[in-house]
Order: structure tokens, then C-alpha cells, then sequence
């Protein structure tokens, strides 16, 4: 990955910072200009919500380039508490401790790393709230 | 003196799984089961110094309730640096929404790079040019294959907010030295994996001879015996030695207890003695004295007295306190441990 | 709006072609489309491929292809939306002849994935989900479809048993195509003991990467005769977007795409889903498959796994679908896919589906998806009588 394309992202998956319309109230995430409920272009950068529940999973066990050494890997959709939902992994517990709805909070982990000499890639992930 | 510099919030962070010192002495030999330390703690794979660093840091600015635009130093001691170059205290600022007006840097002084940036901090905030400056210690030590200090070597670190005392702060602190020389007990050349140590050279004139000489001298200055003390917070390589160093000082076992950690995480190395202290601010209570001396090779050890305040009673919820997150752990084998630690090549 | 219709079609077996390149695929498709009918030009071309890009290091396939082919420099061009770039290109072309801007067009799709190793196939096609909020966390193409088939079996309680009819119906049109990348059955017991791809999904629920080209020769109706006596009308063309990321979608038991996109074919076509005799719809995974027959409005929304285990999709039954193995068994060569499908309608609608013929069959129905329903594209056709 270019380094300029994950820089730019950084707040985003740094600091789980999102867009609000301030015309309809939608959350999104990642931030976006133009709002898809009202087509509002008045939208403001929101810091969003660290807790959320999960609404649906898969476990990774075929991986892409880049993340062999993380096989097997949970990958699901949470709802926050905002209501904004977004993807990201569960981190730190094995599949048969998480279900359709458990809770979970943000972490910050690694990605992963581009090679021995590349960066190395941060941002969110979940892990069930105990 | 420094009286004026106060801490007003701090954050521990351990990962979650932890190896059994037998189950290492299994793969290597050991069969008469004398191991240094129960267990330790080991970064997740997708854990280093970074994620580790970020966590203790949101830690303690729940716990300090202050805006984190408002933090004007970020400084991390270390010696598990991801990039030899490339600060690792601008991706923790950026993280925790300090930057970009902050001053960063990353210290090394093996396990004490924590409370050198201690020192810088306090410094700092006597100084009134940063009214927030956060220290962190913190590490994901690796030890060598068979060595002993495999062992030992663990992950885990913890942060601090120094800034003016005030009725906001939870603890302040009364005095602080530096005891510093070029003692080579433990050392890792600049493109090595692994660090070297001499054995039994990192003892006697290495840990021992430089604790006492911080402690003595801040005792000296301040005019303080270790009755003086609630509480002692030694740098733990290990169970053993914490002990020993806190009997020859003077120190008690019930003194030194609740910050002695080592035999249930390891050695943290940076984030070694700022656990243990953090842990030690966890039960303290108003007006309680705490010595804080820490030891990194090379060789220098820092020591300070801080004095709890009326405030940290309120401090305590809902932040988990270090023994609740101690208590979260799971095992792992030592197949999954070295796949962990990166230490199969691949 | 002009009819258009297909008077030619052609088409390469669906496998590892480890000896043919991107071009070799394509060109043999063509010939093989060319034979079938003699005209003396062709007006356009559109070339339906995901990730030649990616692959191949290849982009420029229009012009590329147009020379290969021996076209005599058309205007020409890549048609892209990830898994529904055969049945975009394939609308693209229907526009050109409907708009009465060209009369001969060629819609074609090709893939050639194992030029790349495996670990690369999954990155390339990630690359049609969100790739800064999903593929950056590791998701696959895989796990995406495993999360709707989780979310999927949460609301409606449909057992992995069903789902698996699915598959199995695939393998079983599939055994009597002699293009198909697998013909040969399954049983539900294989597919249920297959290792997990991402899980819920296991490796016999998802369609598998392959190589493969397909092509179709359109032109309008009116003179469709003079050079084919079985010419197929093109009677309902549908497209709609959604999302791509599938975490900002609604509901993860739908794809709003395809509803959108039938509901405009069938409107165009003037006719209901009951009236499709034959259907090729887009199974990249079990789930993807059962989840696009009840969208398109041939089952109700929970009910067509066991539809699928009572016949209802078999010769015979309600509506014969993926007659020639569908994505799973016939193969999911991605960018040509849709053209795939359109090819099966064709032979189906003309009469000349050999052991998969499907009695009567006077209207077929073709479903492609891009991404987890990002894309959808479906096309209705009507024998010409």
C-alpha cells in the first residue's frame, strides 16, 4: 500500500473519527462530503462511539496477501452505540466466545506490516467487553 | 525543590496472555523447576510497543479527565522500538489526539527509558513552558531463545500525566535523582534481535550497586528513612531481587508487596517499576509516601518519593486497577508464544 | 429504443488455462462467436474484466482485444464493476445497438486469474469490496459473503444442510456440461465436510477462481434474421448500485441491487418472475445464490433453501436454474461470468442446451453481481418466434 494512502486515513482509523449531516443527524464511517440519506453537503467531523455490539462475523481462514500470519482471524460488522456501523476484527478472544450480538470495545492494534522493511500499519480493532 | 510537579492521572496496560515459566523450562531442559518468576505476559501478535504505549496512555487520560489537545509532550521510554527510526511517540500522540502541537521523543536507557522520561516531564511542567506532559514506560522485551532471561523478558507498560500540583492532582512529587555510570551489564548492538547480558556481573554492580546509591542519595537529600516510606517500588527483573534490593535498603516485605508484580507478568522491562508504582497508586491512600526507584542497564538507576493526595479516591473507578487487569489472562503453549514473539523465521 | 437481439455466441472451457493468455482466451472465445455468423464488421466492442489490471499488469483491453480479434479498429473499451462486469459490458453493448448509434457490436468477458498465486487471487478480489475499511482489516471476498451467511441463517433459521442444496444443484447441471470447470456431482455431506474458506462458509459452497472467455455478436433485431434463423432477443435490461461496503447497507439478508435492478428488467420486459422459464443467476456462494433467487422474486424471502431440497429449481420444478452448473460448477472466471450467462440463456432459448435442454423454454432470466451486491445487472430474454 502506497504510504500516502494509509497516512490520510490515519485519523480516521486512528481515532475512529467520523462524519455527521448536520442537516438529517446520519453518522458515517469514513468520513464522506456528500450525505446518501438527504444529500446534504453539510456534514462535520465527529468523533464516534468506542463500544458497540457485534451484528453479524466470520472467521478467516483463506487469507490475502499481506495477512498469513494472522490466520485464523475474526472479521465482523459492529453496530456502535452511535449507530454507526463499521467493519473491523475481534481481537484477543477465539470464534466460539463471540455471538450475534456481544459486546465489544475499540482497541489500538497493529494491521499489519508491509514486509520486514516496509511500515507497519495501525488502527481499531474490538475485543468483547468482560 | 520539585515539590510543584504532580501526577494527575496515570494508566497500566498488560496484555492478555501469559506463558508459564515451566512450560519454557520444558522446551529448553529445565526440569529441576527452579524458574525466576510463575509467569509472564506476552504481547499479542498483533501487539507491540505502540498499541501497548496507546492503551496505558487512554488509561490515564480517562483518569486525569483532561482534553488530550491540552497534552504537550508525549515521551516513551523503550528498548522495543518497531522502527529503529521512526519516533513511536507520534503514532501514540496521533492516537490519543495530542498532536500536533507536542514535543515527543522516544528515550532509551534500557528499563528505566520509563522514568527518564519522568524526569524530562517533571522538568517540563516546574519549568510552566507545557502544562501536560505524559511519560511512558513501556516495552515488549524479547529474550533469547534458551536464555535465561527468557524467561523473564515480558510485555506490558504504563503512562503518566505530570503537571503543576494542585488539589487536581492525585500525587506529587517531593524529590528525584538520578544515579548514573557506564557499567556495560546488559546491552543489544544496534542490528542484533537479541540482547547480551553478563550473568552474574548484572547483579551486585549492576541492580544492586546502582538502586542503592539513587535511594541513599534521595534519602540524604530529603532527609527521609525508609520508615518514612508507605510504600517501595523497585525495578523487577525477576522475584528475587526486588526483595533483596528493598532488605538491604531497609525496606519491608509489606512495604514493597503491592507494587511486586514480576512473579505474575514478568519483567516489563521500561514499563517494569511504572507498573509496579501504578499498581502501588491502585490501593494508596491520602498522604501515603511511595519510593519509586527504577534500574536500567548500562547502568543508572532513578528515584523518586511521591506523595499521595486527597483526590485519588475518586480516581479509582471505573479505570480497571492493574491487579483487575492482571487477573484477565490466558495461557498460551510455547509454540504459539514463539509464533507470537516473531521468533520463528519464516 | 431499437430491439436488439444475439445472433452469435462463443465461449472457451472454464479452467486453469495455464497455456492461454489473457489474449489467447479472448480470441478463442471470438472465433468460435465469428464462425457462427458471417458479418462484414463489427461497429464496437466491450470487454467485461475485472482485475486485468491486477493480474495481468494489463490494462487498455478494448483496443487490445479489438486487435486480436482482427477487428478493423472500432472504438473499443474495459468494462468494469467487479463481478458484474460481463453483464455490464453486456448492457453497455445493448445500449450501443438500441440507441441506433451501432448495428454489430461484440459484448465479450474474460478472466485470467491464475496468472497470480492464491494468496493474491483473495487480494485481487477484495479489491471490489471497500478497500479502506474493509480489505485494509483482512476482510475477504469469502468472509463477506460468511458474514451475510451468518446474518442470513440468524434471521430465518436456514440450516447449513439447506444451504447446501444449492451447490449440489449446481454440480448436477454441471456433470452434463463438457465446459464446465467441474463436471462432476457433490453430495451435501461433501460440501458439509469441506474445510472452512472463511467461516460459516466452507470451500464447497464458493464458486472457485478460474479462467475463461465469452462473447456474444448483437445486433437489432430487425435484421437479426438475414443472419441467424435463431435470433434472442434482448427484452429486459436492469442495473442498479448500492454501497459497496457491505457494513453501511441496511439489511444483510438482501441485495436492494438486484431487487432494483429486476424490478426495472421485469417492467421493461413486461412480464412477472413466474414467466421466467429458465434462470442463471449468480452463485459466487451458496448464500449469494439463495439470497438472489429470492430477490428476484422466484421464492420467498427465507424459503428458497428449501425450495432448492424439494426440486423446485431442477428440471421440472418451478423454474430450472444455473442449468449449466451456475458460477460454482460451471466456473467463475469473474469479468466473463456474465457473459457466461447470457451465452447458457441463449443455447437454452435457440434449443441447443444438449443434456440440459430445458423443455419450452421461452424466456430466460440472467442475474450478475458485482461486490456483495454493489453491482447488479439482470437482462431478460425471449426467443424470437
Amino acid at each position: 500500500m502506497s504510504v500516502p494512502r494509509y497516512w490520510r486515513e490515519i485519523p480516521s482509523r486512528y481515532r475512529l473519527i467520523g462524519s455527521k449531516c448536520v442537516n438529517c443527524g446520519k453518522t458515517y464511517f469514513p468520513p464522506r462530503r456528500v450525505c446518501r440519506e438527504c444529500g446534504s453537503v453539510s456534514l462535520e467531523e465527529v468523533k464516534l462511539s468506542e463500544q458497540g455490539r457485534i451484528i453479524t462475523w466470520a472467521t478467516v481462514y483463506d487469507p490475502p496477501r499481506g495477512f498469513e500470519k494472522y490466520v485464523p482471524y475474526i472479521v465482523a460488522i459492529v453496530e456502535l452505540d452511535d449507530g454507526t456501523r463499521i467493519m473491523t476484527q475481534i481481537t484477543d478472544c477465539e470464534p466460539d466466545e463471540i455471538h450475534v450480538g456481544t459486546r465489544v470495545y475499540a482497541v489500538f492494534r497493529k494491521i499489519r506490516e508491509e514486509g520486514e522493511s516496509g511500515i507497519i500499519y495501525y488502527g481499531y480493532k474490538f475485543k468483547p467487553l468482560k | 525543590m520539585t515539590k510543584e510537579a504532580g501526577i494527575i492521572g496515570y494508566g497500566a496496560y498488560i496484555p492478555m496472555y501469559r506463558i508459564k515459566a515451566c512450560e519454557i523450562g520444558k522446551i529448553w531442559g529445565n526440569h529441576n523447576g527452579h524458574v525466576p518468576i510463575m509467569e509472564k505476559a506476552v504481547a499479542g501478535i498483533d501487539e507491540d510497543l505502540v498499541t501497548i504505549s496507546v492503551e496505558a496512555a487512554k488509561y490515564a487520560i480517562r483518569r486525569a479527565k483532561i482534553d488530550p489537545k491540552e497534552i504537550g509532550a508525549v515521551y516513551i521510554g523503550t528498548e522495543s522500538k518497531p522502527y529503529a527510526v521512526k519516533p513511536s511517540g507520534t503514532i501514540v500522540a496521533e492516537a490519543i489526539g495530542a498532536t500536533p502541537l507536542v514535543v515527543t521523543a522516544d528515550f532509551e536507557f534500557a528499563c528505566k527509558a520509563g522514568t527518564e522520561a519522568f524526569q524530562a516531564c517533571i522538568d517540563h511542567v516546574l519549568s510552566g513552558r507545557i502544562k501536560y506532559a505524559m511519560a511512558i514506560g513501556a516495552d515488549t522485551a524479547q529474550g533469547r531463545p534458551g536464555d535465561q532471561l527468557e524467561y523473564t523478558a515480558a510485555s506490558g507498560g504504563a503512562a503518566f500525566i505530570f503537571t503543576k500540583r494542585s488539589n487536581k492532582t492525585l500525587a506529587y512529587c517531593e524529590g528525584a535523582v538520578s544515579f548514573v555510570t557506564d557499567t556495560p551489564d546488559f546491552w543489544r548492538r544496534a542490528h542484533e534481535h537479541y540482547p547480551m547480558h553478563a550473568e552474574r556481573f548484572t547483579g551486585e554492580p549492576a541492580y544492586f550497586y546502582h538502586i542503592i546509591n539513587s535511594v541513599r542519595t534521595l534519602m540524604e537529600n530529603m532527609g527521609l528513612k525508609p520508615s518514612d516510606f508507605k510504600y517501595a517500588v523497585f525495578h523487577q527483573p525477576n522475584a528475587k531481587f526486588p526483595v533483596k534490593v528493598a532488605k538491604k535498603l531497609g525496606f519491608t516485605m509489606d512495604q514493597i508487596k503491592p507494587g511486586l508484580l514480576s512473579p505474575y507478568i514478568g519483567n516489563c522491562y521500561a514499563g517494569s517499576s511504572l507498573v509496579g508504582f501504578a499498581a502501588t497508586l491502585d490501593i494508596a491512600n491520602p498522604g501515603d509516601r511511595i519510593l519509586l526507584a527504577s534500574y536500567g542497564s548500562g547502568a543508572g538507576s532513578d528515584a523518586f518519593s511521591f506523595v499521595v493526595q486527597d483526590i485519588i479516591l475518586e480516581k479509582r473507578n471505573p479505570i480497571p486497577s492493574v491487579r483487575d487487569m492482571i487477573g484477565v489472562r490466558k495461557y498460551i503453549d510455547y509454540s504459539t508464544y514463539v509464533k507470537f514473539r516473531g521468533k520463528i523465521r519464516a | 429504443m431499437r430491439k436488439v437481439a444475439v445472433i452469435a455466441i462463443g465461449y472457451t472451457k472454464v479452467k486453469e488455462h495455464w497455456g492461454l493468455s489473457i489474449r489467447d482466451l479472448f480470441t478463442e472465445a471470438a472465433i468460435m462467436a465469428l464462425n457462427e455468423v458471417t458479418i462484414d464488421r463489427v461497429d464496437a466492442l466491450y470487454v467485461g474484466n475485472m482485475s486485468s489490471g491486477y493480474c495481468q499488469h494489463q490494462e487498455h483491453l478494448g483496443a487490445l482485444m479489438a486487435d486480436y480479434i482482427g477487428l478493423k479498429s472500432p472504438p473499443a473499451v474495459k468494462i468494469e464493476a467487479a463481478g458484474a462486469s460481463g453483464g455490464m459490458a453486456l448492457r453497455e453493448g445493448f445500449q450501443a445497438v438500441a440507441s441506433g448509434l451501432h448495428d454489430f457490436v461484440i459484448v465479450g468477458g474474460v478472466e485470467k486469474m491464475s496468472d497470480v498465486l492464491t494468496p493474491d487471487i483473495t487480494y485481487a478480489m477484495a479489491m471490489a469490496a471497500d478497500q479502506e475499511y474493509e480489505a485494509f482489516i483482512g476482510v475477504t471476498f469469502a468472509a463477506l459473503n460468511a458474514m451475510i451467511k451468518r446474518a442470513y441463517q440468524h434471521k430465518f433459521g436456514v440450516s447449513d444442510e439447506l444451504m447446501a442444496t444449492l451447490p449440489v444443484h449446481c454440480h448436477d447441471m454441471a456433470s452434463k456440461n463438457p465446459y464446465a470447470q467441474y463436471p462432476f456431482k457433490i453430495t451435501v455431506e461433501q460440501v458439509l465436510s469441506s474445510p472452512f474458506v472463511a467461516e460459516p462458509l466452507r470451500l464447497l459452497e464458493c464458486s472457485s477462481p478460474a479462467d475463461g472467455a465469452a462473447i456474444l455478436i448483437l445486433c437489432p433485431l430487425e435484421k437479426a434474421k438475414e443472419f441467424t434463423d435463431t435470433p434472442i432477443e434482448i427484452v429486459g435490461v436492469g442495473a442498479a448500485t448500492d454501497a459497496i461496503a457491505l457494513y453501511q447497507r441496511d439489511d444483510l439478508t438482501t441485495f436492494k441491487a438486484t431487487i432494483e435492478a429486476a424490478n426495472i428488467a421485469y417492467k421493461m420486459a413486461h412480464i412477472k418472475p413466474e414467466e421466467v422459464d429458465v434462470a442463471e443467476i449468480h452463485d459466487s456462494f451458496s448464500v449469494t445464490g439463495v439470497i438472489s433467487l429470492e430477490d428476484l422474486g422466484f421464492f420467498e424471502k427465507g424459503t428458497a433453501a428449501k425450495a432448492i431440497s424439494e426440486g423446485e429449481i431442477a428440471p421440472g420444478g418451478k423454474i430450472a436454474v444455473n442449468t449449466f452448473g451456475g458460477l460454482k460448477a460451471r466456473g467463475h472466471p469473474i469479468g466473463a461470468t456474465g457473459v457466461y450467462q447470457a451465452v447458457e440463456i441463449v443455447k437454452q432459448l435457440r434449443g441447443e442446451a444438449g443434456k440440459n435442454q430445458v423443455d419450452n423454454a421461452e424466456i430466460g432470466l440472467t442475474q450478475n453481481i458485482g461486490g456483495v451486491g454493489g453491482t447488479v445487472t439482470v437482462h431478460i430474454f425471449r426467443r424470437v418466434r
